[in-house]
């Protein structure tokens, strides 16, 4: 592993060295490095780029780390990961996906990842998304994400992407059964003459089950980015919709949460909000003693976080 | 020692201008606690800001230390030593009420340290260090987190916008305390513009804005019963209720 693996692999999934537990690394198109343990299960898929990890019912704090890294220019793959989380189950999942392009073609991974979450389980999923490098070609991430929850399982998604992506299209579909939670943090930074589009679909179909969708943005220079993330109620049932954006220089934001009832019982809300960051912020900060660029930052560190 | 020399500040309002502040000359001295106070309306916070830089004077000169800083940003007047706790302070969502005195700190602060400052504007601090400094706040929180953060500052000049709006009594006598400490240290000059009789009765000086003008100043003492008799006469209520009683 070299210098700009170990720190893809650091900004993607904070790994520092080899995890404890079990894991998968897939770099330029192929799995390099994997370990199961007793309670989690990794093996690749037969019929298809991907993997699948099958976490034994009751397994308890473990963790799972499956990160993605492209350094190579001209890489387009497809990669399928099932994940089958036993019931009972209270595990970590990091994935992640960093493209290092220092050539002139275009490097893309589109994941679709699957969860199978069983009855009374519990997840915490990290997925971190990063570009970087000096080449023209453009670094392309549109991952796809399923969540299907059984009865009372509790699922919360982190789904970062930090910068240097130049193209992502999301797509988010989960459908929860009674007594299910769900709660997802998007945060997303585009800059340069970046696009980003966030499409979400959270279907509310069991009884008692509830979700929280809150997205926070930051577009600069002549970056787009789109939300659509949608709430649909089915039973009785909460939903919390919450879309904030920051806008800066010549970018452009359109944010579009929808919610839906079809059950007298639902409790649907949501909320969205654009603007630039707000001046009395940036005085207040420089009156510590930060440049104005300085405290921008600040504020956007603090608001992403 | 903050100087305004001849400073005037207007706005342009419909076809008109408005005189903000009117050619005022004002000198604070060293180590002094100076309050500032007057009507609702009259420049008081308008001086705290050209002080700052948020302003920038449309006439006149502002000198600090022999300085002219007139020109001066205001991060570069924050790096000579000047702060300024807001009247409104603005909240940052995300941003920890650790990660704020340190910014003001201008380094990491450790844990007890950022608690000492907590401690001393009446907040139990184990609680706040993590918390984000966003709306789940009260407004009377946010202005003691406002203030703390002044303290943990190393300042020439702290000025204070009001520091007991939006703050309860209990809290308020902790900070009577506080400000006392830090006018007893006499290492730095201490602004507060206020309305509290408890305040103004602690300063070396009290200076009164009406109008964009000075319109008295001198040692709290003599100035004090003056803005009291001053109240007197101009209270038709207070002067009603005193008969009613007769």
């Amino acid at each position: 592993m070299n210098k700009i693996d170990s720190h893809m692999l650091e900004a993607v999934a904070d790994m520092h060295s080899i995890p404890a537990g079990a894991y998968n690394i897939r770099k330029n198109g192929e799995g390099v490095a994997r370990n199961s343990t007793e309670n989690i299960i990794i093996e690749p898929k037969k019929d298809k780029p991907g993997i699948d990890i099958i976490i034994k019912p009751g397994t308890k704090n473990e963790s799972v780390h499956i990160p993605v890294i492209i350094t190579e220019t001209g890489i387009e793959e497809l990669v399928y990961n099932d994940f089958f989380i036993g019931d009972d189950a209270d595990v970590l999942i990091v994935a992640g996906c960093g493209i290092h392009n220092s050539g002139s073609k275009k490097s893309e991974h589109d994941g679709i990842h699957r969860f199978h979450i069983g009855k009374n389980a519990k997840i915490k999923s990290v997925e971190k998304h990063y570009g970087e490098g000096e080449g023209t070609g453009e670094r392309v991430l549109n991952p796809v994400t399923e969540v299907e929850m059984d009865e009372n399982s509790y699922c919360e998604m982190e789904m970062v992407q930090i910068k240097g992506v130049d193209s992502t299209q999301r797509e988010t579909t989960a459908s929860l059964k009674a007594g299910a939670k769900l709660v997802i943090f998007e945060k997303l930074m585009t800059h340069g003459n970046q696009s980003a589009r966030s499409n979400m679909v959270v279907n509310l179909n069991g009884e008692n089950s509830s979700a929280q969708i809150i997205s926070r943005s930051v577009a600069k220079d002549t970056s787009e980015q789109v939300f659509y993330p949608r709430a649909v109620g089915n039973n009785l049932c909460r939903a919390h919709v919450q879309c904030d954006s920051i806008i800066m220089d010549n970018a452009k934001i359109r944010s579009i949460p929808e919610i839906a009832a079809n059950n007298c019982d639902a409790q649907i809300v949501h909320e969205a909000a654009i603007g630039r960051i707000n001046n009395d912020q940036l005085i207040k900060l420089q009156t510590f003693g930060l440049s104005k660029e300085e405290a921008e930052e600040v504020i956007i560190q603090g608001f992403l976080k | 020692m903050i100087e305004l020399k001849n400073v005037s500040f207007k706005v342009a309002s419909d076809n008109d201008t408005l005189e903000i502040i009117d050619n005022i000359d004002l000198k604070i001295d060293d180590g002094k606690f100076t309050v500032i106070t007057g009507p609702n309306g009259g420049g008081k916070s308008t001086i705290a800001r050209l002080i700052m830089g948020i302003e920038k004077p449309t006439s006149g000169s502002i000198i600090f230390d022999g300085q002219d800083i007139t020109d001066l940003s205001v991060t570069d007047r924050a790096k000579l030593g000047i702060g300024y706790a807001f009247q409104q302070p603005p909240r940052f969502k995300g941003l920890t009420v650790r990660k704020l005195l340190s910014l003001a700190h201008g380094s990491n602060l450790p844990v007890d340290e950022c608690c000492a400052y907590l401690t001393n504007v009446g907040l139990c601090s184990k609680e706040y260090l993590n918390r984000e400094v966003d709306a789940s706040l009260s407004g009377g929180e946010v202005k003691r987190i406002e203030i703390a953060s002044i303290m943990a500052r190393d300042l020439k000049v702290a000025i204070f916008d009001e520091p007991e709006a939006g703050i309860d009594l209990w809290s308020f006598s902790m900070l009577i305390e506080t400000f006392k400490n830090m006018a007893k240290k006499k290492d730095k000059s201490i602004v507060l513009i206020s309305h509290q009789e408890r305040i103004m009765k602690m300063a070396d000086e009290i200076i009164v804005i009406a109008d964009g003008r000075i319109r008295d100043r001198g040692e709290a003492g003599v100035i004090f019963p003056r803005l009291m008799n001053e109240f007197e006469e101009n209270c038709d209520f207070r002067g009603k209720a005193g008969k009613a009683n007769e």
